[in-house]
């Protein structure tokens, strides 16, 4: 049993277990002081769904820090420029803090948008700006009027909320720029991928089945991005929106002002990455009535290219168990699905960020017992870890550690992974990854796993 | 040129060669036995200097977070920096827990020292943890000021007056890697003299697998050999740029220990230096295993010298990390070009030509704060043949296509950042050699046929 303890009390509403009644779990709270939150901040919200665009200048204007830790740090890729990959800001001081940093801020954007050539900067604010009052509005009006490039400020203070309002600001600075370039030569069998990054070149394998589906991908938002394609969205028939909510937003407004519709996508998976492009299909099937088929065809290909190579890994992997933290729980559910393809079973799954409507869901699809909480801590991760014995965690850098120290397989699942894990190819990779980890043979050495051996040995009587 | 350290003339920083003040504090902290470090800030500075940290030593770092919202950002964070302490010792049991200001903390007024005094009244029934700490607002500095800033706090608020004089030698290392930390208490250890090292990361930040997860991992400085510094016989510290108000500096002041400042024992010229203090210190002469390495190291020198004679250099990082690489670069015969650090006010020109004394027959271009778009803009006319710093420089040494030798913090794209060494002559040694195989690397790669006999 968990050592409940490691619980602190203002958190255990936030930890359930399935199986044990209605689920009732506490989330989108502001994170408890002292607990140690796996969780960042506003402008980390926004600086993740930003950042692949990639002709854009993203200025962060604020200390040091706030950039420097997310200078290159992302596997986002880019089939052109990299602008995206550099760290800029207006590196506030002392001086700038007392008299307003609107001055610096002004030319350090003129400076740099001479210097790089962007298509659009993006001006993130941080903690810092959101308590001297820079009006960053006006900033970016008057260097728009001088430049000519659109500059968007992103209101992402960083101790306004958690990620998800990060997300709504992003959200909102890209939606300035729908809507500011010409559609007429965009067909009606077209779609714009939403909430999806790029990493390792995923963008570009989604990108290859729709188009062998016979649809043209008019935006990716944001992964390999451009902004000249962002001003573009509303002229695609359907948004696809992946992830938790990084780019929902954007997909409702959109629907809003410019009644294009929505649905929810995951490329995650074999049934979902499936199900998603069955999904789309049946969208345009009455437009294009061979695109069932196509898609049929498709999965039915990739299918057969990486099931001999799925059976291999989990002949290996039947029984083992996995515990998952990720930032947003929708990438959790696809991966609970891909764990039973490897006949593995999720024993603890958490996110930073759920939702109830989340939460209530993994109740259901977990099975019974399974820990399921909400912006957890290494102390709660490391107890739920040994409790269950998991065999493999899933997570970020973060957590890569934890699972270490405990002597349990790693696979890094969040954006600073260099291993497409998206699309049918990305399946394989994912067992591939999880794979290498849980079948190495050095957890035979690390002192956890030592003891459990010694504790069958005596078991089995081999004890002296 | 040494006397003009030309400031950056542009006024944005693109790719900044420098951190923020609150990471450097966190990893001092982070080198106290049972210490937790803790952010009074909003939640989003700890956990990106979390993942910060953990990518270059591959361990659990946990920092807490007074995880402000918009409310105490109106109100004052007192309240919540109460409560994450209170929620830091039951779930941790620390001994010390370190807390350092951020930006914004720092912005709207938060007094940490009346706080935290309050903080002791109201709960003066509960067994309470040291609490230390630090202003470090990420606008005044960079992760070095944080640092010693840092270590300064450690020693001047847990210094006990009454300690008794005792025989142990106060050591504050600065910025190095857990194992060139473990390899200074073995010298020190030969000496027959025993250290007090401050911070001490050498098992926090480089520990071993376990039985079990440890909230806090074992290691570090024990809070009472913090408290009992004013008895030490004598201080050492290294560093060429540091701050006047220094734990060594702390000491001598408020306590009369001797403090001697040295600068990074890297290079024969710099190692002879500390090897010497260290013979002072003990009465003792330098013992026949070192005198070994040191002939050792200087037949090296010979042997490689060749491969590196007149090869360009660039070298960049935490101004005292930089000076050290540099007066080594100048005794091996390798020509430092550009000298660049994101610090200011260092007096690093003057720090670099002392340093080389007349080993130079040129002195290099030396940069203070500037971020690695002004060191690219210069470089790139120098033609660099050899890199020196943390990874943060390696898209520009490929662009140049030089080879990058890793050395400080961050090492983000190698494995073992947390092992490196360059320190003492053993240090030394394999930063030496680590130079030649790049450079001998390169030539093999660069050549058609492949050299395999060199």
């Amino acid at each position: 049993m968990t050592n409940d303890s490691t619980i602190l009390d203002e958190r255990r509403a936030q930890v359930f277990r399935s199986g044990s009644g209605d689920i009732d779990i506490a989330c989108n709270r502001q994170s408890l002081a002292g607990a140690v939150s796996q969780r960042a901040c506003v402008f980390c919200g926004s600086r993740v769904v930003l950042y692949p665009i990639a002709d854009a200048l993203h200025l962060v204007h604020g200390p040091v820090g706030c950039a420097a830790y997310t200078w290159d740090i992302r596997g986002a890729l880019s089939s052109g420029p990299e602008l995206h990959r550099l760290s800029f800001t207006t590196d506030l001081r002392e001086k700038d803090i007392i008299f307003g940093g609107e001055p610096k801020l002004e030319a350090a954007l003129l400076e740099l948008i001479e210097r790089n050539k962007p298509k659009a900067a993006f001006v993130y604010s941080t903690c810092i700006v959101g308590l001297i009052g820079d009006d960053m509005e006006a900033v970016c009006r008057r260097v728009e009027e001088k430049t000519g490039i659109p500059v968007l400020p992103v209101q992402s203070e960083g101790f306004k909320g958690s990620k998800r309002e990060g997300y709504l600001a992003a959200c909102k600075a890209m939606f300035r720029l729908v809507g500011t370039a010409d559609i007429s030569d965009v067909p009606e069998l077209s779609v714009n991928i939403f909430g999806d990054f790029n990493i390792a070149g995923e963008t570009w394998i989604i990108k290859d089945y729709l188009e062998r589906m016979g649809l043209t991908v008019v935006a990716s938002v944001t992964g390999d991005g451009r902004v000249d394609d962002i001003r573009r969205i509303h002229g695609a028939s359907l948004n696809m929106v992946q992830c938790s909510g990084a780019t929902l937003d954007l997909a409702k407004m959109i629907e809003e002002k410019f009644g294009k519709p929505h649905c929810r996508v995951s490329w995650l998976g074999i049934e979902d990455m499936a199900e998603s492009l069955y999904k789309v299909a049946e969208h345009f099937a009455h437009l294009d009535p061979g695109i069932m088929e196509r898609t049929a065809d498709l999965v039915r290909s990739e299918l057969g290219k990486i099931m001999p190579g799925l059976a291999r890994y989990r002949a290996d992997l039947e029984g083992k168990k996995a515990a998952v933290y990720v930032g947003g729980a929708f990438k959790a559910f696809s991966l609970i699905k891909s764990f039973r393809h490897l006949g593995m079973e999720v024993a603890v799954v958490g996110s930073q960020t759920g939702t109830k409507e989340d939460y209530a869901e993994l109740a259901e699809v977990t099975d019974p017992g399974t820990i399921i909480v909400d912006d957890a801590n290494p102390l709660e991760l490391q107890e739920f870890i040994k409790e269950k014995d998991v065999d493999v965690f899933v997570g970020g850098v973060k957590e890569r550690p934890i699972a270490f120290k405990l002597g349990v397989g790693f696979c890094d699942h969040n954006h600073e992974r260099k291993i497409p894990l998206e699309g049918f190819e990305g399946m394989l990779n994912f067992a591939r990854e999880v794979h290498a980890s849980a079948m190495s043979p050095v957890w035979n050495f690390v002192p956890r796993r030592e003891a459990r051996h010694r504790d069958v040995g005596k078991e089995c009587g081999h004890d002296e | 040129m040494t006397n003009n350290p030309a400031a950056k003339n542009a006024v944005s920083t693109t790719n900044a060669c420098k951190l923020c003040t609150p990471l450097g504090a966190s990893l001092a902290f982070k080198g106290v036995e049972g210490a937790v470090p803790f952010l009074h800030g909003s939640q989003g500075c700890a956990t990106y200097m979390r993942r910060y940290i953990i990518s270059h030593f591959r361990e659990p770092i946990d920092i807490a977070s007074s995880a402000l919202g918009e409310k105490q950002a109106v109100y004052g964070g007192g309240p919540n920096l109460k409560k994450g302490i209170l929620n830091v010792m039951k779930k941790y049991s620390p001994s010390l827990v370190g807390v350092a200001s951020t930006c914004l903390t720092e912005t709207i007024g938060d007094d940490m020292g009346l706080i935290l005094h309050e903080f002791r009244e109201e709960f003066s029934d509960l067994d309470l943890p040291e609490v230390v700490h630090v202003s470090t607002p990420s606008y005044q500095g960079t992760h070095s000021d944080g640092f010693h800033r840092a270590v300064h706090a450690l020693t001047d608020q847990l210094a006990d007056p009454e300690a008794e004089k005792n025989e142990r030698i106060a050591l504050f290392p600065g910025m190095v890697s857990p194992a060139e930390i473990r390899l200074l208490k073995d010298i020190f250890r030969e000496y027959g003299l025993t250290p007090t090292v401050l911070p001490d990361i050498s098992d926090t930040l480089d520990g071993p697998a376990l039985e079990d997860y440890e909230p806090v991992a074992s290691g570090g400085t024990p809070v009472a050999d913090i408290k009992a510094l004013p008895g030490a016989a004598a201080s050492v510290e290294f560093g060429s740029c540091l701050p006047r108000e220094s734990g060594g500096t702390c000491l001598e002041k408020r306590f009369g220990v001797l403090n001697t400042r040295l600068p990074i024992p890297l290079g024969v010229r710099a190692c002879d230096d500390f090897y010497d203090a260290l013979a002072e210190l003990s009465g003792s002469c330098i013992p026949r295993r070192y005198e070994q390495e040191r002939g050792r190291l200087v037949d090296a020198y010979v042997d490689g010298h060749k491969y590196v004679f007149g090869k360009r250099a660039v070298v960049y990082g935490e101004e005292n990390l930089v000076v050290a690489l540099t007066a080594f670069l100048a005794e091996i015969g390798v020509q430092p070009v550009l000298v660049g650090t994101g610090a200011e006010g260092k007096r690093l020109a003057e720090a670099v030509e002392s340093a080389c004394g007349d080993l130079l027959r040129e002195q290099p271009l030396v940069r203070e704060g500037v971020d690695f778009h002004d060191i690219a803009e210069e470089a790139e006319a120098l033609t660099p043949e050899l890199v020196l710093g943390n990874s943060k420089g390696q898209r520009y040494a490929r662009a140049w296509n030089a080879p990058l030798i890793r050395a400080g913090f961050p090492i983000h794209d190698r494995f073992g950042g947390q092992r490196l060494k360059g320190i003492g002559y053993e240090g030394t040694q394999e930063l030496f050699d680590r130079i030649v195989n790049a450079l001998i690397d390169k030539k093999q790669s660069d050549s058609p046929i492949g050299w395999g006999y060199i």
